[in-house]
Order: C-alpha cells, then structure tokens, then sequence
C-alpha cells in the first residue's frame, strides 16, 4: 500500500490531531473540583479545544490549494471544492463551540463536557467522510459515525426527561433511515454489481424501475439528515429537547454537511441516468419541505421548535441548489449554508445566552427584549431579517443567488419551482418578524431581566452578526466560490 | 501614486461617521467636535496631496501635454449578466482633482466653524452635536464618494446617499415641524427628479453597452491612464453604431438620455422648476447650508453634466438638442432666481436663491460649451465658476451664520447696522459679495469673466441676457449687504447685548475662506481643466470684461442709492411694479402650484385609485395567503403528533411512495 495517500487527506489528519490532543487532554489533564460537589472537573477543556481548532480552522485554509486527488482505490476524493467545503463546516463549529463554552461551564455539565467536544469532533469526521466518500460503504461509515455520536449528544443533558425523549426518537428514527438507506444500497449491488460511484453511474441499467426504487430510498436516508418532509417529524421534538448547542450543530452543521454530501451522491452516482427522475422527486421533495416546514413554523411559540421547522424549510432551500445541478448553483448553495450557518447560530446564541440566564425558550418570554437586553435583541433581529431574505443582509444575497442557480437551468418547471419557494419567503416572512415584533414592538413588561452576557456568547454572537452584514457586502466571497466552483467537484 | 492613499479620502469620513455616530455618546460634546475637524482636516491634506500629484508630478500628461484620465483602482462590486457589471472605484481626472480639494477645504472649513457654530451664547453645545457630526462625516464620503466615481452606476448610488445625507441634516432640529418638512421636501423633490436620471441611466447604458465612464468617453492609453476621446471611445462607437439615432417622440433615444439625465442634475442643482426644495432647505443649521446647500451638493448637477459632457458634445455634433436644453433651462433660472432674491427678508433665502441663480450661470455656461468656439472655454468657466462660487458662496452662508448666531433671527430687520459691532464679519462678507458681484480683482470677476465671454462667442441673446443677470447678482447682493451692516442701527444692539463677532473657531474659516475668495481666481484654470485635457492659454476678454464690470457698478451703485440709508426709494420702486414685485416676494408662487398639482391632481387622479387597488386588490390577496396558509397549517397540524412510531410510518409511507410513485408515473406516461 502505498502510504502516500494518506496525505491527500489533510484536512481529516488535522482533525484527528486535534481530536486527539482534546482526548489525551483530558485523559491526563488535572482535576479539580467542583464547588457544591464531590465530582472533578478537567481544567481549562474548553480553552483548549476552542483554540485548537480555531487553529485547525485556519490551517483548513491552506488546504483549499492544490489538485483534485482520487486515492484508496477510488475510495476517497478531495478537490479544492470539497476542501472548501469543509472549511465552511470548520467555521461554523468553531462558532458552535465558542456558543458552547458557558453551557459547558454550568452544573452538571462541566464534569462531561470534554466528551461532549470529544463526540462533537468525531461527528465532524464522520461529516468529512461523507463529504469525501466515493464509495458507498465509506460514504455508510461517514453516515454513521456523523449520526450515532449525535444521539448521545442529544441526550447530554442527563436530568432532563426531554432530552432522553428527544434521544429515543432521534435514534429509532436515525436507525430506521439507515435501514432503508441500506436497503437502498442492496439494491444498488444488486443491479450494477458495485459501490463505487463513477462504476454505478457506468453500469446503470437504462429504464430500471428498481433503481428508481433504490434511489428514492437513498434519498429517504440521506433526506432524514436533512429533515426533508416527509422525513422530518423527527426534528422538532429533538430541536426541542436536545441542548441548545446540540440542536445549533443539528441545524446548522449536519444539515449543511449532508447536503453537500447529497449533492455529490445525486449528481455523480444518479446524475448520468435518469436525471430526470431524481431530479422530478427532489422537485416534489422540496414544495413540500418548503411548504410544510413553513406551515408548521407559522404555529410555534417554543424558539427551538420555531427553528427546528425554519431549518426544515432552509434546506428545501438549499436544496434548490442540488436541483439546478450546474456550477453556479454549487456555488450558490455552498455560499447558502455559510450564510445560514451564520444567521442560524446567531439565533442560536441569543437564544442559548438567554437560557443559560433564566430557562426561558419561549417566545412569548422575549416579548419586549429589546428594551431590557437591545443588544441580545437587535442580533436576534438581524438573524431574523437574514433568515427571512431581507436586504441588504447576507441572506437576501444567498436567496437571490440560489434562486439565480436554478432559473439558470431555464425550464418551466424551474421557473415554477422558484415561483414557489418565492411565495413561501412571504410565509416565511411572517413568522420571522413575528419574533421581531414580540422583541420590538410589544410594549409588555419582558420576563427577562437586562443580564449581561458572558464573554464567549458575546463573541460568537458579534462574529455571527458580522457575518451577517459582512457577507452582504463584501462580494468577494461569493466570487470566490463561484470561481472555484468552475473546476467541479 | 498608490491606491492606499488616494482610497483614505475615502474611507477617513467614513470611519468618522462610524465612529462618531456608535460611539459619539461616549465622547464629550468637545472631543466629538475636534475629532471630527481633525479627521476632516487629515481627509483635507491627503485631497490636496492627490490633487498636487494629479496636476503636477507630470505623470498623468501624455506626450501632446494633454491631461489623462486615471483610475487609481476598480473593483467589481456586484455582477450583472454578460459583460456587464457594476464596479466601485476612484476616478482621477481634473474634475474630479478639482471637486476633491473643494468639497474637502470646504467640509473641514465648516467642521471648524460648526464648533462654535453649534452652541448657544453661553457655550452650552446643542443636542445632537455628536449626530451632527456624524451627518456631516457621512455627507463628505457621500460626496467624495460621488465626484470620484468611475461609472455612472457609483455615482448614483453616491448621488443617492449625498440626498440622503442632506435629509438628514436639513432636519437635524427635528423637533421643529418646518425643518422636519423641508427635509422631506427635499428628499422627495430630488427623489422625483432621480426616477428621471435613473431612466436616464438605463436608457444611456442601453446605447453604450457601459456604466462606465472611460469606457463611454475615453480610449485607454497604458495602465489605467484614459485619453478623452470621443472619436474612438467605445462607448460613443457602439451608441452611434446602434440605436442611439433611433428616434422617440421627437428627439433621438441618445437626446432623451441625456435630459433624463439632467433631469436629475436639475433636481439636485435646483434649476427651474426643481429648484423648490433649495429655499426651504435653509431650515437645516447654516454650516449645513454652507456646505451641502451652496458649495457642495448643489453643483453635483453641473457635475454630472460636465462628466458627461463629451456625451453632450457627440449629441450636439449629431444635431441634438441635449446642450441647448441645459442653457435655455439654465438662463431661465439664472433670471428668476435673482429676481426673486431682490425680494426676501430671510437673509438665508437671499443667499439661497443666489446659489440658485450662480448655479444657472454653470449650466449656462456648460450649454454654450461648442468645439468650435475657443476650445470649449464654456467647460472649462463653469468649472471655474463653480470653485470660485464653493468659496465665495460658503463664505457668504458662514458670514450669515455667523450673524444669525449673534442676532439669533434670519431676517435683515433684525440686524440693520451691524458693521462697527461685528467687523471681521463684516469685511469677510463685503469681500464674498465683491467677488460674487464680479468686481476686479475678486475672484468671482476672472470665473464670471470666462463665463460670458463664452456665451459671447456662442450667442449674443444669451450673453445679453446673462449680463443682465449678472447685474442683477450685484444689485440684490448689495441690498442684502447694506441691509445688513448699514442702515439705521437697532436700539437693542446696544450695551452688552450688542451682537459682536463670534469665537475664533467662526472668524477662523471666515478669514481664511476671504482670503481664498479674493485669489482664487489667480488659479490658471484653462491650463488644468478642460474637457478633453488639452490646456489652453485663456486670457481675459477686455471688451467683455469692462462691459460686465460697468453693468456690476451701475447695479452696486443703484443698490447704495437705495439701501445706504433708509430712504423711500424702495417702496417708490415697489409701487412702480406692484404685480413683479408681489410675484418675486411670493416666488412667482411656484409653491402653490405645485400644492395645486400634488393636492388637487395628482391626489385625485392617481393616488386615490392606487389606494384603492392597495386596499382591496393587494391587501386583499395577501389576507387571502394569509388566511389559506393559517387554514393549512391548522389542518395538517396532526401530523407532528408527538409519537415516533407513527414518525417511522410516516418515514416509510414517504420512501415508497417516493419511488413508487416515481416508477409508477414514469411506466405509466412515458
């Protein structure tokens, strides 16, 4: 075997390293103990990891460079897009991870919370694998190492009835798509007598209506990822019982990491035959995740189950961008989850700050925020209106461009798919500034008191909220992808 | 040069706004002040430095001694389709070098001043003080901003955010209900004649192919250096090539861009009939008025014009009318506005139909601009004109702010006899009206001078028509200045109430600003502006001149007759004409009209059908999505039911009917 292959993958022996280090940290770290308990803490974990991979972060960058790589056999691929990917992923777990430290700081957490980063990592990994895999067993190793930790992590809050409930169903539910996800591949051997993608797409049996049947259980598995309706019933309860920065990673990390991953799986493995039928089911898919996530949304006062079914409908959105199938609309959708990335978790952060405070997650608790904590507020505001696509925030920018993606494929279908997704903004509209008008305009006595924010929250709130703006105007970055992107996956 | 520089006149005021307006109340009143100044004056010596280099490091001349065009840099901003695209950048060419220095001596001339300016007698600062320099910082980059622009897309966006700035500042008392109206009279004034300009563009860039401004009118010579040249400029090749000839409603597709144009140059610069909004603008602080509403903001029209004006020229070789649209609506307003002047009380009105009337003499003066008389002397006079009249003219608004500031009234009845009480004051304002009247060797006489001799050589009615004006200039600018300091003195002007100079930080930028009026004229305009960079030697046209001096005389010798002391030969003149008098003191009711048309026409016949449409056709569709979504959404309510093994049926149900439905439609139709 030749060993040099292992260097084409950087970004995940980065990760490694640094997944180590926290581990061995933590392993043989010093302890202390914890004031009002007989349990000991590790010292300083969350420093480390945050530093660590903030440098691992940064060191992704240089990792964009270079050739596209096929090694293992054909197993494993990186090009500069995929490596850009996962330095979008980079970014918003660091964000995650800062928004983390003052939940990880509190009773009873804090003697744990190195295997909460420890699990965080190893979920990361998996993401990578799948982003990577071009071959579907390493892509099912991805899947499963990216889906199994997560279940723990949602249930991390030992004490809390919601969170164990809120596991239960995440892993009845994860174990269930894997199934069918399986059942999927089997069928896939079956008929082409390979895993890997390019020989699938090679060996594909033109007119198989069993292949359509394996493709949309491939779909159903991967869709369970992305909370695709009707693959989504799952999400609001876990949003609502998971921890807060959980269902932040959920929302943003996973999700933004499997569609990537999806993408690649529809247009290299099911792009070469019957691109219509896939691309006829993701049609349908979406109207209804879109639609129904909306729908649902429009009748939540929980902040976490309102999220949970906004993030439903963003990834109708972002699959748009799998749909349009050419190198803008890859383009546009990478630069449509790092903007929701940003949006998504600054809402998570004033929601998460405001629950370390005072437990508060509903929304009628914020009535009147913006006169106690207009700070807290005015990020939520911001993350709102970048949710909703109002300019000139940087969710306006990734709505046009995604929908620029998809009208440039130029058939009618298209035009009304957009058409759709465009009417249900209106929708979407409505409940966003729902919470903008419980914050600013309710004249009520608020229920939260003015607190001051720690230093962590405040930090990963003003990067948040930069970005938000930052993305708006600086067109760079949008260029950039869209430049790299010419050379496709 | 290196972009860094020349980008911090730039980024310097907007950082300042920044700043001042998040973290200006932190700051005390003081500090806010001085901060602002400084960073204007830095903003102020980088300007001149550019301008130094642009005009004498050599570097921007070619072989034939013309003057380029330099982009100092171009970043595509925003990406439309095919070649087309929208960049931001920073245009050096002698306009836009001249419009540097001017609008940063002024803006840091009224940031000194505003120091002093916004307290009240006992150096207690006003609220707002910190926003008041925010706006100001604002308005400079937007103002910056604009003159540097190298396509016509920046420069809206810029023009756009000048009129949004000014909003702002002419309602900086917001509490007042007449500043707060003035400022949306401002805004939806100029607003309305941007939809013109914004048309214009489009139309414009659909005959060009272009935004861009080298790319419209210059060819390239070398690494970012452009060559004015309308005969193998692209930009010109495709229009005349295409569809510019087409014609539409009487003038060709080419006219009408260009006067759609200019329509929004008429809105900004205040020409007739757009010129509503500048008078009632006088209601923002008079550092304000000095600076947006006199020297700065104001020429934005003329600008605009001049940078197109190669645009104008190919237009006028091709037989359109684009030019003389500019000199006909340019002298009109020229005459009306310095006739109405004769006639208001409010010292800052007068000064506000000045400014009107001076900048009438721009456009006039660009209108008359032809190839074939004394290479385009027209261009280069209205440029001329226009940084002579910045100086002069912000010298005149901050004199009269310095008296409403010791009288505490706009009116001329309330000061009367002021000269021996205020005398800086006094000789800085005498020395403003000298140069705006045109009397050697002041510096409004050399621009003025250029000015008519270019309408001389074009078109006897309108040379014959703007001496008079320019006559008129000197009468009412007399008028004004013996009301002020002569006359009879009030009795409250005694003891220790009586009105005196004001703190250094107001007599300062007077003196210094005097000075400039009375030599900056001296400057050798022909040789460093003109349309095309190729200098010539331009020398004072005696026969022009000695007419235009008597007629200046006569005026300054009728206005002393009248208004040295008070006599009866106003009211004797009033009676004579009764009806243009009335008419010039009321504005020849132009307000009214308009109320007329907005109140009674445009109300009935248009915006109340669109409130209906509103009412019941829009609103009524989106209470219908609302209410459809509201029923939807309760009715499928019962799928999140809480229990996850009606979850996993609901998951299995979706992936077989997802691939069965599939498979059964395609069997079935294909």
């Amino acid at each position: 075997m030749d060993y040099s292959q292992f260097l084409a993958m950087k970004q995940e022996i980065g990760l490694l390293v640094v997944f180590l280090l926290v581990f061995l940290y933590d392993l043989f770290a010093p302890r202390y103990a914890v004031a009002g308990s007989d349990k000991k803490a590790v010292k300083g974990i969350s420093t480390i990891t945050v530093v660590l991979f903030a440098l691992y972060t940064v060191y992704g960058f240089f990792c964009t460079v270079g050739d596209a790589q096929l090694v293992f056999g054909g197993m494993y691929s990186t090009t500069p897009v995929v490596a850009t990917i996962k330095n979008i992923l980079n970014v918003g777990v660091l964000i995650v991870l800062i928004q983390s430290m003052q939940w990880n700081a509190s009773e009873p957490q804090i003697m744990r919370r190195a295997e909460f980063y420890e699990l965080m990592l190893i979920t990361l990994f998996g993401m990578y694998l799948m982003i990577s895999a071009r071959h579907f067993l390493l892509f099912v190793i991805g899947l499963e190492a990216a889906s199994l930790p997560l279940a723990a992590m949602v249930a991390f809050d030992k004490n809390k009835y919601e969170s164990h409930e809120a596991a239960v169903k995440y892993i009845l539910t994860a174990l269930f798509s894997s199934a069918i996800f399986m059942l999927g591949l089997s069928f896939v051997y079956g008929l082409t007598g390979t895993l890997y993608f390019d020989k699938i797409a090679e060996a594909s049996v033109e007119g198989s209506g069993m292949l359509i049947v394996a493709m949309a259980f491939v779909m159903a598995g991967i869709g369970f990822k992305l909370s695709l309706v009707p693959f989504h019933l799952w999400t609001a309860d876990v949003y609502q019982g998971a921890p807060t920065s959980v269902t932040s990673y959920l929302s943003v990390i996973s999700k933004g990491a499997t569609a990537f991953a999806f993408m690649v799986v529809m247009v290299q493995v099911f792009g070469q035959f019957y691109s219509a039928a896939w691309e006829w089911m993701l049609y349908g898919l979406i109207i209804l995740t879109i639609t129904v996530g909306n729908l649902f949304a429009i009748r939540q006062r929980n902040m976490k189950r309102f999220l949970a079914f906004s993030s439903v409908s963003q990834a109708g959105y972002i699959m748009l961008g799998v749909i349009g199938a050419n190198d803008m609309s890859l383009a546009a959708m990478m630069f449509y989850i790092l903007v929701y990335i940003f949006s998504n978790l600054a809402a998570f952060g004033v929601i998460q700050s405001i629950e370390n405070k005072t437990g508060l997650v509903g929304m009628d608790s914020y009535r009147g925020l913006s006169k106690t904590n207009p700070r807290l507020a005015f990020a939520m505001m911001l993350a709102m209106f970048s949710l909703a696509g109002i300019p000139p925030f940087a969710g306006f920018f990734s709505k046009f461009f995604i929908f620029t993606g998809a009208l440039n494929v130029g058939t009618t279908a298209m035009y009304v798919l957009v058409l759709i997704a465009l009417i249900n903004t209106i929708v979407s509209l409505y409940y966003y500034l729902l919470v903008v008008k419980a914050m600013y305009i309710s004249d009520e006595e608020c229920e939260i008191a003015t607190f001051k924010s720690k230093c962590s929250e405040r930090l990963a709130l003003v990067i948040t909220v930069g970005g938000i703006i930052l993305l708006g105007i600086v067109s760079v970055v949008y260029n950039s992808l869209l430049v790299l992107t010419e050379n496709p996956v | 040069m290196e972009a860094t520089l020349p980008l911090l006149i730039l980024v310097l005021p907007l950082l300042m706004f920044l700043f001042l307006g998040l973290f200006g109340k932190y700051l005390s009143h003081k500090w806010s002040g001085i901060i602002g100044t400084l960073g204007m004056g830095v903003t102020m010596v980088i300007a001149y430095y550019t301008a130094y280099t642009y005009f004498f490091s050599g570097d921007f001349v070619d072989a034939a001694g013309n003057r380029l065009q330099y982009v100092v840099f171009d970043q595509q901003w925003l990406s439309l389709w095919g070649d087309l695209s929208i960049n931001l950048g920073f245009l050096l060419d002698p306009i836009s070098a001249l419009m540097l220095v001017v609008v940063t001596t002024i803006s840091f001339m009224v940031h000194l001043y505003s120091n002093g300016y916004m307290r009240d007698h006992h150096g207690v600062y006003e609220t707002g003080f910190q926003r008041f320099y925010a706006f100001l910082s604002l308005f400079s980059f937007s103002m910056l901003g604009l003159v540097v622009a190298t396509n016509i897309f920046q420069m809206y966006i810029f023009w756009e955010l000048v009129g949004a700035s000014s909003y702002l500042l002419i309602g900086f008392y917001y509490t007042k209900p007449s500043a707060v109206s003035a400022s949306k009279k401002a805004f939806i004034v100029t607003r309305f004649a941007d939809l013109g300009f914004l048309i214009g563009i489009l139309v414009l860039s659909y005959c060009t192919e272009t935004f861009n401004f080298m790319s419209m009118t210059s060819s390239s010579v070398g690494e970012g250096l452009y060559h004015v040249d309308v005969t193998s400029a692209e930009g010109v090749k495709t229009m005349i090539e295409s569809r510019a000839g087409q014609m539409f409603l009487g003038g060709s597709i080419m006219t009408w861009a260009l006067v759609l144009i200019f329509m929004g140059g008429m809105g900004k610069s205040a020409m007739m009939p757009l010129h509503i909004w500048l008078p009632d603008a006088m209601e923002g602080p008079t550092p304000v008025s000095a600076l947006i509403h006199a020297a700065t903001m104001v020429v934005a029209g003329v600008y605009l014009v001049a940078r197109l004006f190669p645009l104008f020229m190919v237009n006028e070789l091709a037989g359109g009318a684009a030019l003389d649209i500019v000199t006909v609506v340019g002298a009109l307003t020229a005459a009306y506005a310095a006739i109405v002047a004769c006639t208001q009380v409010d010292i800052k009105r007068v000064l506000a139909f000045s400014t009107i009337s001076q900048i009438a003499f721009m456009m006039v003066s660009l209108g008359v601009s032809r190839g074939d008389v004394g290479e385009n002397l027209g261009y280069m006079a209205s440029m001329f004109h226009l940084f002579t009249h910045a100086m002069f003219k912000a010298l005149l608004f901050l004199g009269a702010g310095a008296l409403i500031h010791a009288v505490s009234s706009n009116d001329y009845t309330a000061m009367h006899g002021l000269r021996k009480h205020m005398p800086i004051t006094h000789i800085t304002f005498l020395i403003g009206c000298l140069a705006i009247a045109g009397i050697i060797p002041f510096s409004g006489f050399f621009s003025k001078d250029e000015i008519l001799a270019s309408c001389f050589g074009n078109s006897m009615v309108a040379y014959v028509w703007m001496s008079l004006v320019a006559g008129l200039t000197a009468f009412y600018m007399f008028r004004l200045y013996y009301l002020i300091f002569w006359w009879k003195e009030h009795k409250v002007h005694e003891g220790h109430h009586a009105p005196k100079d004001q703190p250094w930080t107001m007599t300062l930028p007077l003196i210094i600003l005097g000075v400039v009026a009375i030599f900056c004229g001296l400057v050798p305009f022909s040789e460093m502006v003109t349309w095309n960079g190729h200098p010539h030697h331009a020398h004072i046209n005696w026969t022009v001149a000695s007419v235009s001096l008597a007629v200046s005389i006569v005026a300054i010798g009728i206005a002393t007759l009248m208004y040295r002391k008070e006599n009866s030969l106003p009211a004797k003149m009033r009676s004579l004409f009764p009806r243009l008098w009335q008419g010039a003191h009321h504005r020849f009711y132009f307000d009214e009209l308009y109320m007329f048309i907005t109140h009674k026409i445009i109300f009935n016949s248009i915006c109340k059908p669109i409130a209906w449409f509103d009412r019941h056709i829009i609103d009524g569709t989106m209470d219908a999505f609302a209410a459809i979504t509201n029923k939807a959404s309760y009715a499928i309510r019962g799928l999140q039911s809480g229990n996850a093994q009606s979850y996993v049926w609901v998951y299995l149900l979706g992936a077989l009917v997802l691939g069965g439905g599939t498979v059964a439609i395609i069997f079935l139709f294909f």
